[in-house]
């Protein structure tokens, strides 16, 4: 890989099996992220979206062609590999939160932590720096059940910050929030790419979400219809 | 990581409680169940100790081999010694003579001729000594359809239908055609005392009970008698100690090569006792086996609905980088400790409803009549058994319940799990 350059893909294509044939939800896509993005992969529904998010965050894998990312090749990826993956490197926001709904924001957010099996006053600083980025450390004790929505996208992504990714994956994180909780999470993901150095990757059709991307790749019926810069 | 599976599992009362509630439910079940068996079948055992075989009997050699017929001619004899010598040898423990005898019971007629008669079967115990406990230990005074017991050596209480059959009322007297030890023809008569009910239909049809005296004299059995029962002071039937001090017996009097010699038999050794025995282990494990096999399935489904409710939770702890074994160990360590709530509150709550029941309950109402078979009061009973019997099914059935369950979990693939994180 080319020096600053985290993920590349390389004539990579899905098929999923449908009926006696195949449905194919990507193909020939070359691209390659660098360091530090803050990229929007955007397009309308079934355009392969989520598909390209799963296989960058080795959720899934390639029907055909090959990936690298953070150094990992798609040949490499076993379940355990992948698994050290996502634990280490990759830190995931979904459009449905996805909070444990027994556990407090402090508990949420620790978790990761808990999986990379650091120390006690390790686990204590970064949790509460995570949840001071995302300005709710008078919530800590708080349940998912008991935040809005807005609220719950913060923990989310206090979540998958607080082990310090290299590369964090956002799948339509704003679907379910309103304008003034929507450009709250973005500005707060904005000033953590620019803070952390954390690559940004998102899944959106949202325009609220597109109007803060540096980098916009489009997908339509599944290959790559436009990848350019951003007007900011 | 353990405190904070453990954190989640008692916060979600339907991951916890549940569960929880099922296995309680189930190994209270286990416990009632193998203590309400044990005490029923146990008190069967009592039952057949008192009535037939004794905790231990001694017979002769050749009476032990000829049992089934009930030989007298090959009875004990010299046994008022012999008994002396079992109760200065043996005080803790409490002996009893017994003889079982037959022959044809004939009632006559106002002239003395023979108005009815038919086979009898009966035993003579000690009826007349003041410190017997015969009558009780026999159930004699409960079991009384009509009349008394016996007072005197040649009264006899012959069975309700019995009776019937020959036309006798208490107060009349039969004739007891028998032999005596010796082969010679024996007829004595005896004076009916009282009717009963055994409540078996073989001893029904032809059953009697009198004192050992007057059927020693009636049979020419002086000083000798076919059977004497052994019964341990704890009144309860122990077999390895029953085993012991048989086994400690027979090597003391016992010898093979005379065939008077007496030889002592446990209760396991008659009447097919073994087989019966047998039969309340292998209802305990049936217990035991119904339970595993029906709460594994039970706890199996439980956890398939859990699982499908946590596919969500799954997938995302997949996300951030769980792999699928230690999602899968965790859920066994979860099931672990619903397993060992579970089994402790339900063996706790086993116990106190088996002490209750040790009480027993008392059936004897709801019995016409009561018989000398059958015990008026049914109770269960506590062993050191019941401490564990429901406990450990219950830890493996929660474990192998989600076990089969994790499989479902663990067999699908990451990117399934996580379109339902997504869903």
């Amino acid at each position: 890989m080319k020096n600053g350059t985290i993920i590349t893909i390389e004539n990579l294509a899905k098929h999923y099996p449908m009926g006696g044939g195949k449905f194919t939800a990507l193909s020939d896509i070359n691209l390659t992220f660098s360091k530090g993005e803050f990229t929007g992969i955007v397009g309308p529904s079934g355009s392969g979206k989520t598909t390209m998010l799963n296989i960058i965050g080795s959720l899934d894998t390639p029907s055909e062609g090959a990936t690298n990312v953070l150094g990992t090749t798609s040949r490499e990826m076993t379940p355990k590999v992948a698994a050290t993956l996502r634990k280490k490197h990759i830190g995931f926001i979904f459009q449905t939160y996805n909070l444990m709904s027994v556990y407090t924001v402090y508990e949420n957010v620790e978790f990761p932590l808990l999986l990379l099996k650091k120390s006690v006053s390790e686990r204590k600083k970064a949790v509460m720096d995570a949840i001071q980025w995302v300005g709710l450390t008078d919530k800590i004790k708080s349940k998912p059940p008991q935040l809005s929505g807005g609220e719950s996208q913060r923990v989310a992504i206090a979540r998958a910050m607080v082990k310090r990714p290299e590369l964090v994956l956002a799948d339509e994180p704003t679907a379910n929030l309103d304008a003034k909780n929507s450009h709250h999470i973005l500005r707060t993901m904005e000033q953590l790419n620019r803070e952390l150095q954390t690559t940004f990757i998102f899944a959106t059709h949202d325009d609220k979400v597109i109007q803060y991307l540096r980098r916009i790749i489009t997908l339509e019926d599944g290959t790559v219809a436009s990848d350019e810069i951003a007007k900011q | 990581m353990l405190k904070f599976y453990l954190k989640g599992l008692f916060r979600d009362r339907a991951r916890s409680l549940l569960p929880v509630i099922v296995v309680t439910i189930g190994v209270t079940l286990v416990v009632l169940a193998n203590s309400w068996v044990t005490g029923v079948l146990e008190d069967m055992v009592v039952f057949n100790a008192r009535f037939a075989t004794g905790h231990v009997k001694i017979m002769s050699q050749a009476y032990y081999e000829n049992r089934g017929q009930q030989p007298n001619d090959l009875a004990l004899v010299g046994t008022s010694s012999f008994m002396d010598s079992l109760e200065s040898q043996y005080p803790e423990m409490e002996w009893v003579e017994r003889i079982q005898f037959g022959g044809l019971v004939d009632a006559p007629d106002e002239n003395g001729e023979t108005r009815a008669q038919g086979p009898g079967g009966g035993m003579a115990v000690d009826l007349l000594s003041e410190d017997s406990g015969e009558i009780e230990r026999l159930n004699l005074e409960k079991a009384m359809v009509r009349g008394r017991i016996p007072q005197s050596p040649f009264e006899i209480i012959l069975s309700e239908q019995f009776a019937d059959k020959l036309e006798v009322e208490p107060g009349d007297q039969v004739t007891l055609i028998s032999s005596t030890m010796y082969g010679a023809m024996s007829i004595t008569n005896f004076t009916v005392s009282g009717t009963i009910t055994f409540g078996t239909a073989a001893l029904d049809r032809g059953g009697m009970v009198a004192d050992i005296s007057g059927i020693r004299q009636a049979l020419d059995m002086t000083d000798a008698t076919g059977e004497i029962l052994g019964y341990f002071p704890s009144g309860e039937y122990d077999d390895p100690e029953a085993a012991s001090f048989a086994a400690a017996f027979n090597e003391k009097y016992s010898n093979p090569q005379d065939e008077f010699s007496p030889v002592m038999a446990t209760l396991r050794e008659q009447s097919n006792m073994a087989g019966f025995l047998d039969l309340i282990d292998y209802f305990k494990g049936i217990i035991v086996t119904i339970f595993v096999v029906a709460m594994s399935i039970v706890l199996w489904n439980s956890g398939l609905l859990g699982a499908l409710r946590r596919y969500g939770e799954m997938g995302l702890r997949m996300a951030i980088g769980e792999e699928k074994g230690h999602i899968y160990r965790s859920l066994i360590i979860e099931a672990v400790f619903i397993g060992l709530a579970g089994s402790v509150i339900g063996t706790l709550f086993g116990l106190f409803f088996s002490s209750l029941m040790a009480r027993g309950i008392d059936i004897s109402g709801m019995m016409q009549n009561s018989t000398m078979m059958m015990q008026g009061v049914m109770k269960a009973k506590i062993t050191p058994l019941a401490y564990y019997i429901g406990f450990f099914p219950g830890l493996i059935a929660t474990v192998l319940g989600t076990a089969l369950a994790g499989f479902g979990i663990y067999k699908r693939q990451t990117a399934k799990l996580f379109k339902e994180l997504q869903a």
